[in-house]
């Protein structure tokens, strides 16, 4: 019964996006729709030839680990894709015939610029934290994943906003807003994406043979009910056409400003800290064999994401004047943005991957030692280069935009501090290649240590065991 | 795998007792200096929401106790400047244009004053050095050919009411016909003068197209930019028998002019800036190199 049900459904979101195409109204839109189209008409045919098999029950006995597999394999390969762009916008700025005629206007700054940001934020961090979060919930709540094939859904149905968000930035769709730009449809389809990730998640809690939630769940919880609120919120815009892109923001003026960066800075405190937070208090005991130092310190760390929020808040509104007065509006921000991206997101996904591949495709350890130590060095040096030349170009641009003389005017032209920055640019584009280098050999190793490693012996099946 | 419990060392703190998948606490209270850092940091949050402009309200926010505003900073150090600066302006406003290069302290300020007002407001199309962007027919300053005039009262005309713009009665306004588009001129008769006119700039040409070209410029082009293409300032006609192009001498540019003719527009200065800033710029642009 199930099965027809979800022939159905699948057969008429196939009929819907056809319709939609049909009536497009500009290009990101078409793209999406036959998108849309051929996903659910491929997962259609897939479906009806299964109709009718014997299911195959679910062993109670076993972590649901397949789907984190994928995580982990979709984690590296759009951490590559991020980067890679990354890299390329770099080079753009830094020489902007790069901005090909040929390629107008779809491999400009402009467009790239969001697909390098949601790339790695989203799509690297997002499916890290994903695959992170549905395996450490198995173990310390020692039960298999809630719902069934439901988490198969959240990976694929997650891969399809990445899709879609990248291939609208390239067709140019955007909503304007930072870390927000996926429009209105694709912003439905997270959402619908998100209840099941958290019914997946807190089913799996609620089922707990533990009788304590481990303090990484608080942190992934915290996550996943945060940026559901947050997305929401920011998300109100009502479409200009059911059958177009567009759509315009419910709130205006200082009104948006406040509820972009409200999201913008809470999506950094809860995506990239609450959520990655949870993989380190996982990750880091269980690579170290120690106790956690301090189940207070934890509970602390949890409640002081939450001021994070509330601080974030009035952050857009005032934040410490004498700094922002010369910061604002410089490369001090990309800086900013990058030292945390590059070096807490990038090196916990890093620690988290080389920790989960052994284990999930059961291997007796890593391909080379040497080769992750390759990779540490190269992003560290990477992540040098990449802060310090933007700390340096942003408080000199900061420095030059405020310049005046004697008589009270301006000393430099705007286009002067573009030119000064030109060898800040270089070094910033180099910390990126020395970066993707780095992530490059890390995705040899893991593929190599699947590949190559011979297999551990068979451990007993179930992990059940909960707390004394 | 079976818990393994972590042995409490002698000294050692215990754990909480809790084990998820090997993992256990311990019982450490909160560190000492990271206590006092938490409530250091709660003491000046609530100390600076006071004293400085912090929560939001319906219609503004609390100003603060210390009546601190960076508007009111900026204003300051705006009026400051004016105070300082007000002598000489009024008397760059009341200076004889032509007199002004000759009084040293006048002049300085000028230059100082004209080149900030150049680097904000003209640099976007002149190019920061001044030297233009001839592929988007912005001229280049720095030279002596002038399409309007190049001594100072031309220049601070120029500045003032701008080039074909719909905002100012006074504008500049040239207006070559589109000899081409408008079937002004057959496609054979444009390569002609187009000929003829790298004739007369003194680059490479087929002698037999200039040659017939030559009739054609004389018939269409000669009244405005002179029979020997010296240019007429009067009507805003560039010369066309130097090296100097504002949208460049190639057969494919000229023949783009000749075809669709150019009307590049600079915006009336009187509308942002005033006499003082407008005079200052005019002086500094006199004084890069072409001022005549």
């Amino acid at each position: 019964m199930w099965d027809y049900v979800k022939l159905v459904a699948l057969g008429v979101i196939a009929l819907l996006a056809a319709i939609a195409a049909n009536y497009a109204r500009d290009p990101a839109y078409l793209v999406n729709a036959i998108t849309v189209m051929l996903v659910a008409g491929g997962v259609f045919l897939w479906a009806l030839r299964r109709v009718g098999e014997p299911k195959l029950a679910a062993p109670a006995n076993e972590y649901f680990d397949e789907v984190v597999r994928y995580g982990v394999i979709a984690t590296a390969f759009w951490g590559v894709v991020g980067f890679l762009v990354g890299t390329f916008i770099a080079f753009e700025l830094a020489f902007p015939a790069l901005n090909f005629e040929w390629a107008q206007p779809y491999m400009n700054f402009g467009r790239l610029r969001p697909l390098h940001t949601s790339a790695v934020i989203f799509a690297f961090g997002g499916n890290a934290l994903i695959a992170t979060s549905f395996y450490v919930v198995q173990r310390t709540s020692a039960a298999r994943l809630w719902g069934g094939n439901a988490a198969w859904f959240v990976f694929w149905g997650y891969q399809l906003v990445i899709v879609l968000a990248a291939t609208g930035y390239l067709l140019g769709a955007t909503q304007s807003k930072e870390y927000a730009e996926p429009e209105w449809y694709v912003d439905w389809w997270l959402t619908i994406i998100w209840v099941v990730y958290l019914a997946v998640f807190l089913g799996t809690i609620i089922k707990r043979k533990q009788p304590h939630i481990y303090v990484a769940n608080w942190f992934y919880l915290a996550f996943i009910v945060t940026v559901a609120m947050l997305h929401v919120f920011n998300n109100l815009s009502v479409p200009v056409s059911i059958f177009g892109s567009k759509s315009v923001q419910v709130f205006s003026g200082v009104q948006d400003a406040m509820t972009q960066w409200w999201y913008g800075h809470n999506a950094v405190g809860f995506f990239l800290t609450a959520g990655f937070l949870g993989m380190m208090y996982y990750f880091v005991p269980k690579q170290a064999e120690r106790p956690v130092y301090s189940y207070k310190l934890s509970i602390i760390h949890l409640v002081s994401v939450g001021f994070y929020g509330m601080s974030t808040f009035e952050g857009p509104m005032m934040s410490i004047k004498a700094v922002n007065s010369l910061s604002h509006y410089t490369d001090w921000t990309i800086g900013h943005v990058h030292s945390g991206a590059l070096g807490w997101n990038g090196m916990i996904t890093f620690g988290a991957l080389y920790f989960l591949v052994p284990r999930l495709w059961n291997r007796e350890r890593l391909y080379s030692l040497s080769m992750v130590s390759w990779h540490f060095w190269l992003a560290t040096i990477g992540i040098v280069l990449y802060a310090s030349a933007m700390w340096v170009s942003g408080i000199m641009e900061g420095l030059m935009w405020r310049e005046v003389d004697a008589n009270g005017f301006l000393v430099n032209a705007f286009a002067d501090t573009v030119a000064a920055k030109f060898p800040m640019y270089l070094v910033r584009a180099m910390g990126g290649v020395l970066y993707i280098t780095g992530a490059l050999i890390m995705c040899w190793n893991l593929f190599m240590t699947v590949r190559a490693q011979p297999a551990k012996a068979a451990v007993n099946a179930n992990n059940f065991v909960p707390a004394e | 795998m079976a818990a393994k419990k972590h042995d409490a060392k002698p000294g050692e703190v215990p754990t909480t007792g809790h084990t998820w998948d090997g993992i256990q606490e311990f019982d450490n209270p909160m560190p000492r200096w990271w206590l006092w850092t938490f409530y250091g940091c709660i003491a000046f949050a609530l100390i600076y929401s006071v004293l400085y402009p912090a929560w939001p309200l319906v219609n503004r926010a609390t100003p603060g106790l210390l009546g601190h505003s960076t508007r009111a900073d900026v204003a300051m150090e705006l009026e400051r400047f004016a105070a300082a600066n007000a002598d000489i302006r009024a008397r760059l406003e009341a200076a004889e244009l032509t007199a002004i290069s000759a009084d040293p302290e006048l002049n300085q300020y000028a230059v100082n004053a004209g080149a900030a007002v150049f680097r904000t407001w003209c640099a976007q199309c002149h190019g920061s050095g001044a030297a233009g962007v001839q592929a988007s027919g912005y001229p280049n300053l720095l030279d002596n050919d002038w399409i309007w005039g190049g001594d100072i009262e031309n220049i601070h005309l120029t500045v003032t009411h701008g080039i074909r713009n719909a905002t100012d009665d006074e504008a500049r306004i040239s207006d070559m016909p589109r000899f081409g588009a408008d079937g002004l001129l057959e496609k054979p008769q444009i390569d002609e003068v187009v000929q003829f006119v790298r004739q007369l700039s003194g680059q490479e040409h087929d002698a037999a197209l200039a040659e017939a070209g030559a009739v054609v410029y004389a018939d269409n082009c000669a009244g405005c930019h002179g029979d020997a293409g010296e240019g007429n300032r009067d009507v805003g006609a560039p010369t066309l028998s130097d090296a100097i192009w504002l949208y460049g001498g190639s057969v494919e540019a000229i023949t783009h002019t000749v075809t669709y003719a150019r009307a590049g527009v600079m915006p009336d200065w009187n509308e942002r800036l005033d006499e003082a800033d407008i005079r200052a710029v005019a002086v500094y642009v006199h004084g890069l190199g072409g001022g005549e």
